[in-house]
């Protein structure tokens, strides 16, 4: 099926072209980096535009970089780039899950972890990891730059605090020392949507760290519950009684993939699970 | 209209395209190349599986024109000589039965042994999870794929 509205194609060379047609376009183009989302959006006519930006081309989006303290994952960076990096699996653990729980090879093979929070909808699985992560957005227009942290980053299902000049250029994300892990909810394995999710982060000095995806309009932090654990020793009873505050921290729907009770039920479940194997992680063992 | 070139299956091949036209359209259209096949068409089933880049994509999510310089094979690449092991194998094995989803289980696995030529069961169903078939319940074709890579296999 071809897509029915015309547009121009436009494949800058670099960041700084980019960021001039962005602003001489004013608002009436979209970037292009995997497709896997935008494609669909425009067959369908979910989405419509008069100019494709395609940032395929620029080698300086397309890098992994490690610093001492922070990690920056280009715009053009592919969940199977995330996959084949050693380094990655080791320094962010959950985000490196998560990130194989992303669909299918086929899609990994083109899809970004920076589209996959433009696109911004509401199971996406890369949102939970981000968020223990506090990982902030590198974002560029033609007068300059700014740093958006994930946390204020999604305004609703499908919608970004991102303005129409704006590219970003990656994602920055702090090391820590960390166990932890994402786990995800979906029918079958391959292509299926999240669920329900929960990223789980926990360290040395007993901080607790959860955000979910799919059971609430946006992908968020769990606080109550963070702070409910916080600094205390994980044991059966504990978990029980952390487990019953999950209900009041999300707000899931009931919708063609599942139930809202369903979506609660497995939350608990899969909360319990998770910091379990977690704690396990943490100490060193094998989940 | 925009002219293309690109590497088709080891040919060079030109191609004038519009900025709206998809890969799968333009392979199966104006180049010739019939194996990808259209199933969903949003990217589910995998039947318009190609290599791009060696690579596995979903022609049906790619615009035709983003892959002006690059390298793509399809099933007729792949079997350019003469049939694969792989190819062999699910043949001998009678893996298929309407064989629509042959391509795409086909370039799925070619990508999989180049990486990783003896997968054991576990790498082999993820590596085809994003193949739907609606014949086989999957089992002949994850057996093909294991006793063509299994260490050791001659042919």
């Amino acid at each position: 099926m071809a897509i029915i509205n015309d547009f121009e194609y436009h494949k800058p060379k670099d960041i700084n072209e980019t960021l001039h047609l962005l602003a001489e376009l004013n608002g009436k183009a979209k970037i292009l980096a995997g497709g896997t989302d935008l494609i669909v959006h425009l067959k369908e006519e979910l989405a419509k535009t008069e100019n494709l930006i395609d940032i395929k081309g620029i080698t300086d989006l397309n890098k992994i970089e490690i610093s001492q303290d922070n990690i920056f994952i280009g715009a053009g960076v592919t969940f199977t780039d995330i996959i084949e990096s050693q380094k990655l699996k080791e320094k962010l653990p959950i985000l490196w899950e998560a990130s194989e729980k992303v669909a299918s090879v086929g899609i990994r093979n083109r899809a970004t972890i920076v589209g996959n929070i433009c696109s911004a909808v509401p199971s996406l699985d890369s949102a939970p990891a981000l968020l223990v992560y506090d990982a902030e957005i590198l974002v560029q227009n033609k007068t300059g730059k700014r740093t958006i942290s994930i946390h204020d980053w999604f305004a609703g299902p499908k919608k970004t605090i991102l303005k129409p000049d704006e590219l970003v250029i990656a994602i920055k994300i702090p090391i820590f020392q960390h166990a932890g892990v994402y786990e995800k909810l979906g029918r079958y394995k391959g292509e299926d949507l999240a669920q329900a999710g929960i990223g789980i982060f926990v360290d040395a000095s007993r901080n607790y760290r959860f955000a979910y995806c799919a059971v609430g309009p946006i992908p968020k932090r769990m606080k109550t519950l963070e702070d409910f654990l916080d600094n205390k020793e994980i044991s059966d009873k504990l978990l029980e009684e952390a487990a019953e505050l999950i209900p009041a921290e999300i707000s899931p729907i009931s919708d063609i993939r599942s139930s809202k009770e369903y979506r609660i039920h497995m939350m608990k479940i899969m909360f319990k699970r998770g910091l379990q194997k977690s704690v396990v992680l943490l100490k060193g063992g094998r989940s | 209209m925009k002219k293309i070139t690109l590497k088709l299956n080891n040919e060079l091949r030109s191609v004038y395209v519009e900025p709206e036209e998809i890969l799968l359209d333009v392979l199966r259209e104006k180049l010739g190349v019939k194996s990808p096949k259209c199933g969903c068409d949003r990217g589910d089933c995998g039947a318009c599986a190609v290599l791009l880049n060696g690579k596995s994509v979903r022609s049906c999510l790619v615009l035709a024109i983003e892959t002006d310089g690059q390298e793509i094979i399809t099933v007729e690449g792949i079997s350019k000589d003469g049939l694969s092991k792989v190819q062999n194998t699910l043949l001998d094995k009678n893996a298929f039965q309407c064989g629509f989803c042959a391509p795409g289980m086909i370039i799925s696995t070619t990508e999989l042994i180049e990486k990783n030529p003896h997968p054991n069961l576990e790498e082999i169903k993820e590596a085809l999870s994003g193949n739907l078939c609606r014949c086989t319940g999957y089992l002949p074709i994850l057996e093909s794929v294991q006793e063509a890579t299994e260490e050791g296999h001659h042919e």
